[in-house]
């Protein structure tokens, strides 16, 4: 395995932004050191607005500015319809737009942000929000516009992110916030309930009189009003949503117990026979809702159904009668001339008709290596363009290129079912054994002639077993392990994808940004060794191609004062050669230059010939990510693993050093035959898949398996549609996730069994027709919190024991 | 002992009167984002800033 990246020699790092600084040449004001010009503009900037308590709060607390944004980017913002559709509101004076900036990340840039007016001047107001990552600017038309306003954020180094994604879908954007209303209105019911309860409760020997007697039944009952028909309502709108579906999810049990513990008080206070159970079900209403929250408490900020809209620009420069006008992507026609810069992503499919294409489609395909393409070639969309400015002749709108035609394959335009998790299996059982008990329960002391008993028993068997703790459990060890993966930064859509996780058993990988790295390779030298002259002479010829691997032979070779190179020829996919100060050189595959490969190692190989004799070759290969190999070591054990790229097999011995000789590899896949391949495991071998990705040619893959998990590079880089994100960086701890997930399972089961001891106690006296609200109302807050307790406990504790704890 | 009806009902409403101020807090957007006034409490004053929230 190669590791090392050979490119830096010093360790100074970036004032700005904490990187490395690697050029040669230094970047300086003084004592602070910047790894580009980018970072020093921003410095710059904020230093002239006194501005720089934004490195005081965090040591280099900026975003690396490597990639320069040119001036006339943001043209389009100008255009009043697409100004339209990105902004909240206007009045013509005043205007309210929120930007989605996924670099915020500490409280510097909080601090920054809120202080936007400052460096311009006519923003009113800026507030961050933090979890969404949203910042909302009201600014005012006369001082400035949208188009600047972009700009200044862009400036400092945070570049909103627009997409079309945000422009189809603005209205999805709303905070709800009926759970926090429900749960305030059944804490407040509950409590109440229960003070007055107790003053019923204590009073056995001393009864209350019966006016005040009176005051508290009504009392009661008005207060359960609000929990049964508002707090509650989610669990009746589910259980019903499940028998219209004909099935029994867990939601029934539920709804049924809290509507006959309902009318069994109502029934007791009117008749004055019993205290009720009011304050049991609003009880467990509060506990339930409280888990419910804590299981849906999602990352705001990351988004997990991206499509290919988000990917892709906002607007096009189109040319017409050699006229550009900034065009939003969904007016650009067959035939338009648009324009595409440096670091742009294509968004249609089109022909090339002037510049240097050199595009990146490791995102889409997955291929490492940049590709040339030459004047009348086809260009996919989605791909980005590294060098330079071209123009292309559109041959497929944005909405029917190849790329886009994946996302309209069935996998994407079918329905999410609603799937039947196995606790609601259990909740469907549950329901039939709870039945028979007090039906059967019932029916003995009917056939005894007890009828009062008979209904007491039925009644309170269906209180008192109430799956309320399976709920419970479920929701709390899951909510306590999204948070703790979370703080592993592992991010997770929901919660049942904790119980697909732990179910699964074969793990799929792509290879391109997930098990390598995207933007590294490794290069090396092997053979003769070079003379500082030869070293010149090779430098020289690969600085007149602009084929990748030349690229970074000049890189590694890092020479400045270059020799001219005659009769320079290039042959594509082969090779270069040239003569430079009368020496023949000839670099490229062995074929080309003739002769045979100094090693048997793996990559892709440049043999190096100079005056009839083969020096060596450089050997270009991807940089593994660190930690990868023994991760898979330690998954092979449990799962069955498959490789699957879109790239060429230059690195299949790598891989097959990593994998093992039992596990599948395959190379050369398009998105579509990964997607392909998932559902073959699904229904011909039956196996429960997770796929791991990072590209937009995995989408389809990862939408497709069980679980999908998308590979995130930094905080700001953009993963498709999935069920989860990992950080990169925690990728080798891939495999403690699975355990934990699995854990979890124990643990709800665990629980589940301790409540079923309370159950059975309750049940105990419930069938004997004694059950008294007394008992309930000391069995029902003991198992909740003692199962709100274990779980906690208990998740806890098997995180400390994978080191999964900070 | 029927004043423990008129105490009751105080003590319910003075509940209540919390519950309100919560659908208040609520509503206000409180609890939508838990990290960034945490942070802003943090920053001197010196920024100009014309920011009320």
């Amino acid at each position: 395995m190669i590791y090392d990246k050979n490119i830096s020699h010093q360790k100074t790092t970036c004032f700005h932004c904490g990187d490395e600084c690697t050029t040669n040449k230094k970047i300086s004001i003084g004592e602070k050191y910047f790894c580009c010009n980018g970072c020093k503009t921003v410095y710059e900037i904020l230093n002239e607005n006194d501005l720089c308590e934004y490195y005081e709060l965090n040591a280099s607390p900026g975003i690396e500015q490597k990639n320069t944004i040119r001036k006339d980017k943001f043209e389009f913002l100008d255009n009043l319809e697409i100004k339209q559709k990105l902004i909240q509101f206007t009045d013509n004076k005043t205007t309210q737009v929120i930007f989605y900036l996924p670099q915020i990340h500490c409280s510097s840039c909080l601090w920054l942000l809120e202080s936007i007016n400052i460096v311009d001047k006519g923003i009113i107001k800026a507030t961050v929000n933090f979890t969404k990552k949203e910042l909302f600017i009201t600014y005012n038309e006369a001082d400035t516009s949208l188009r600047k306003v972009v700009e200044t954020l862009t400036k400092i180094g945070y570049e909103p992110h627009l997409s079309l994604q945000d422009i189809d879908s603005k209205e999805a954007n709303k905070t709800d916030r009926t759970r926090w209303y429900k749960i305030g209105v059944a804490g407040f019911c509950f409590a109440n309930i229960m003070m007055v309860s107790i003053a019923d409760y204590v009073s056995i020997n001393n009864p209350v009189e019966y006016k005040i007697k009176i005051f508290f039944s009504l009392l009661c009952v008005v207060l359960s009003l609000p929990v049964l028909f508002y707090a509650a309502n989610e669990f009746f709108i589910a259980a019903w949503n499940g028998i219209k579906n004909k099935y029994l999810n867990i939601d029934f049990p539920v709804a049924l117990a809290l509507v006959i513990t309902f009318t069994r008080s109502i029934y007791e206070l009117s008749t004055g026979t019993g205290n009720g159970y009011l304050d049991s079900m609003s009880g467990i209403v509060f506990f339930m809702l409280i888990g419910r929250w804590l299981q849906s408490r999602t990352y705001k900020s990351i988004s997990f159904d991206r499509d290919y809209k988000s990917f892709f620009p906002i607007a096009l420069n189109v040319i017409n009668n050699g006229k550009i006008t900034p065009t939003e992507i969904s007016q650009v026609k067959k035939n338009d001339i648009i324009q595409v810069y440096s670091n742009d992503i294509i968004p249609v499919d089109a022909i090339l008709s002037k510049g240097n294409a050199k595009i990146d489609y490791s995102f889409v395909s997955g291929e490492s290596l940049p590709i040339h393409i030459n004047k009348g070639e086809l260009i996919y969309a989605g791909g980005k363009q590294l060098d330079g400015l071209l123009e292309l002749i559109v041959l497929k709108e944005a909405s029917q290129s190849y790329l886009t035609n994946l996302w309209n394959n069935a996998t994407f335009t079918k329905k999410q079912k609603t799937k039947a998790t196995i606790y609601d299996l259990i909740g469907k059982y549950f329901t039939y054994v709870v039945l028979a008990i007090g039906f059967g329960s019932g029916l003995f002391w009917y056939m005894l002639g007890e009828k009062t008993l008979m209904w007491n028993a039925i009644t309170t068997v269906l209180i008192v077993a109430c799956p309320c703790a399976l709920l419970l459990s479920q929701n709390y060890t899951n909510g306590n392990i999204l948070r703790i993966f979370g703080l592993n930064k592992f991010y997770l859509r929901a919660a049942d994808v904790i119980d697909d996780i732990s179910k699964i058993n074969h793990i799929v990988l792509d290879k391109t940004g997930t098990i390598t790295e995207t933007k590294n390779a490794t290069i090396k030298y092997t053979g003769n060794q070079l003379s500082e002259e030869n070293k010149i002479t090779i430098a020289s010829l690969a600085n007149q191609s602009s084929h990748p691997a030349s690229k970074l032979i000049v890189d590694f070779l890092n020479i400045s004062n270059l020799h001219h190179v005659d009769n320079y020829k290039e042959t594509e996919g082969a090779g270069i050669e040239g003569w430079i100060n009368e020496q023949h050189i000839k670099i490229g595959s062995k074929n080309y230059v003739g002769g045979e490969y100094f090693s048997t190692n793996n990559g892709t190989k440049v043999v190096v010939y100079i005056d009839g004799k083969i020096l060596g070759e450089f050997i270009i290969s991807n940089v593994y990510r660190i930690g990868i190999s023994e991760l898979i070591q330690g998954l092979k054990k449990r799962f069955k693993i498959s490789l699957i790229s879109g790239d060429n097999d230059s690195e299949l011995k790598n891989i097959k050093n990593i994998l093992g000789d039992n596990s599948e590899i395959l190379f050369n896949q398009s998105p579509q035959q990964k997607l392909d391949y998932i559902k073959y495991l699904q229904n011909g071998l039956l196996q429960k898949v997770m796929m791991i990705g990072d590209g937009l040619n995995d989408a389809g893959a990862l939408k497709q398996s069980e679980v999908g998990i998308a590979v995130a590079d930094t905080k700001n880089s953009f993963t498709p549609s999935s069920d989860g994100v990992i950080d990169a960086s925690v990728l080798p701890k891939l495999n403690v996730f699975i355990q934990l997930a699995q854990a979890g399972k124990n643990i709800i089961f665990l629980t589940f069994c301790i409540s079923a001891i309370y159950n059975i106690i309750g049940l105990y006296f419930a069938v004997q027709g004694i059950l008294s609200p007394v008992i309930a109302a000391i069995l029902m807050p003991c198992s909740s919190i003692s199962i709100i307790l274990l779980t906690y406990g208990l998740t806890e504790m098997y995180a400390r024991k994978l080191h999964l704890n900070k | 002992m029927s004043v423990i009806i008129i105490l009751l009902l105080v003590s319910i409403s003075i509940a209540g009167g919390f519950l309100i101020a919560f659908f208040w807090s609520v509503n206000d957007g409180q609890y939508d984002d838990d990290t960034s006034p945490a942070q802003r409490i943090l920053f001197d004053n010196k920024k100009i800033n014309t920011n009320k929230k």
